[in-house]
């Protein structure tokens, strides 16, 4: 269960220092944000048909969660968005401004995937060396800074907390600046406090972006989504949007979510007997 | 500290036992002699024997050297094409069927009593266990590491042969660092067998001709002092080689041995 108050963390549990200083909002212009149409007609895994009709619209500059069990199908969703997995011909994916998807993603995956010979500050240069492009020191400092890593920039992968290598990832995933941000649920393999810290730390970062993020965490949705879809059931299906209001991250003890919990736990096919 | 100790100990223990057996059994000193005259012959020839030592650790070296480096070649060349693989490794497996000591005498025929026959042996042991490991770790490159990638490279548009080199310098090639070590550390122990197999079938300098003159000669004492030599080379060179690779690949937490 997810931790509803930070304040009563005990002091030494806090490894994963809050960052002191947030700015908020990058000093660097943000490329605009960009609405993308989703329609799937199937999608198959190993050759079998796993998913049909899947639409989803993500709302420009916004957050949409794409909520479901393990095994599911979310993660070959995001693949397909991706062009890992090929498009069906009945499928499309429309962008708000007409242009390709490609070459506009950056991807966040539950694993950090941090290279462990490099330092942070080598890591998230990564995607400009990858590109032939000469590394930025300036705006990788500041992302640094702004995840709270200002004296972890030499260190070894090695060195840090879990928690610590997801702010790594994090700050690699802005460096690109992509109109598109998919994310495969980030924070899976932290404990419960981390999570939430970590929850507060990504909607300040991806702010004003167009983020496709998946989870299995109803709690997790809640709090950071502003739409959100639920895969579930036999055969799976997508439920339509369900809008989110007011500012991220909700409180999770807020009562108005408690009962969209209930009614998400409810689609997921929970009864009573379950809880 | 306690692994010096360790060391000194099993190999005072061995020593001891040989020169029990050779006292309680009094064998003739062609057949056995005690490690005494073998560290007497040792320093009384000393400079005939480190004279061989050197043509064998040159053809050890340079064996090394080029069959590393073949290996790493061939392991990224096959590694970048998949189709490659399956014709290539049945002609790997094939060359590492036939023994080595097989093949000796037909090297020797071809490349004469000289250095470069025992150098082309000791490459053709070293080459398979370095190619084998190293593909292994190319190979093994975490597929979310490759598909982040893709994603980051396809920002931006450039030659695929430059994306594809880019990809090898920071991802692949450094993810396949531990498995090449391990290749290679096999490579530093096997690579003496190599050059004394050589030296065996014909060749005119070199420890193991050296071994096969005293031998011929019932010299047992001078052949004993001979392979006491090569043994501490062999060792020495295994030590070296591991503590160099864990310098270099410092950041991998199973680079201790």
């Amino acid at each position: 269960m997810v931790v509803n108050d930070t304040t009563s963390v005990a002091p030494q549990a806090t490894t994963d220092a809050r960052p002191r200083q947030m700015a908020g909002d990058t000093d660097f212009p943000l490329a605009p944000p960009i609405g993308v149409k989703i329609n799937l007609s199937d999608i198959s895994y190993n050759g079998q048909m796993i998913l049909e009709n899947i639409k989803l619209n993500l709302e420009p500059g916004k957050t949409t969660c794409l909520l479901g069990p393990s095994g599911v199908g979310k993660t070959s969703i995001l693949k397909t968005i991706a062009g890992f997995l090929p498009l069906s011909p009945s499928s499309s994916i429309q962008t708000s401004d007409e242009e390709p998807l490609r070459g506009r993603i950056s991807y966040m995956d539950q694993n950090d995937l941090l290279l462990p010979w490099a330092s942070c500050l080598d890591n998230i240069l990564i995607s400009a060396r990858l590109k032939g492009e000469k590394p930025d020191f300036d705006k990788a400092n500041q992302l640094l800074d702004q995840v709270g890593l200002q004296d972890k920039k030499q260190a070894l992968p090695a060195e840090l907390s879990g928690g610590m290598k997801q702010r790594v990832a994090l700050a690699r995933t802005l460096m690109d600046d992509s109109p598109l941000v998919l994310v495969d649920e980030p924070f899976s393999a932290l404990d419960a406090i981390t999570r939430h810290r970590l929850q507060g730390l990504f909607v300040k970062m991806l702010h004003g972006r167009t983020v496709l993020m998946i989870t299995h965490d109803p709690m997790e949705a809640l709090r950071i989504g502003h739409h959100i879809y639920i895969l579930a059931g036999n055969p799976v299906l997508l439920s339509p949007d369900l809008k989110m209001t007011g500012p991220v991250p909700r409180d999770p003890s807020d009562k108005s979510l408690r009962q969209r919990y209930e009614l998400i736990l409810s689609m997921l096919g929970m009864t009573g007997a379950d809880r | 500290m306690s692994r010096l100790f360790r060391i000194t100990v099993t190999i005072g223990g061995l020593l001891s036992i040989w020169a029990f057996i050779t006292w309680v059994t009094d064998l003739p000193k062609f057949i056995l002699p005690s490690p005494l005259l073998v560290l007497n012959k040792l320093i009384d020839r000393y400079d005939t024997i480190a004279e061989h030592a050197a043509t064998t650790a040159l053809e050890i070296l340079l064996g090394l050297a080029i069959g590393i480096s073949l290996g790493i070649l061939s392991a990224i060349l096959i590694s970048t094409h998949r189709h490659v693989k399956q014709w290539v490794m049945p002609v790997l497996i094939a060359s590492q069927a036939i023994p080595v000591f097989a093949i000796a005498p037909l090297l020797v025929l071809w490349l004469d009593y000289g250095i470069t026959s025992k150098v082309v042996m000791a490459t053709l042991i070293i080459y398979f266990p370095v190619t084998v490991n190293f593909l292994d770790g190319l190979n093994r490159t975490a597929p979310a590491w490759l598909d982040m990638a893709t994603l980051m490279q396809q920002q931006k548009r450039s030659f695929r042969l430059l994306q594809a080199y880019r990809i090898y310098r920071y991802v692949r090639i450094p993810f396949a660092l531990p498995a090449l070590a391990s290749g290679i550390r096999i490579a530093a122990a096997v690579a003496p067998i190599g050059a004394v197999v050589g030296e065996w079938v014909g060749s005119s300098s070199g420890l193991g001709y050296l071994m096969l003159h005293a031998n011929g000669r019932m010299q047992t004492d001078l052949l004993f002092a001979a392979l006491l030599t090569l043994t501490i080379m062999s060792i020495c060179l295994f030590y070296l080689t591991d503590y160099l690779l864990r310098i270099a690949i410092k950041w991998h937490p199973d680079q201790t041995y």
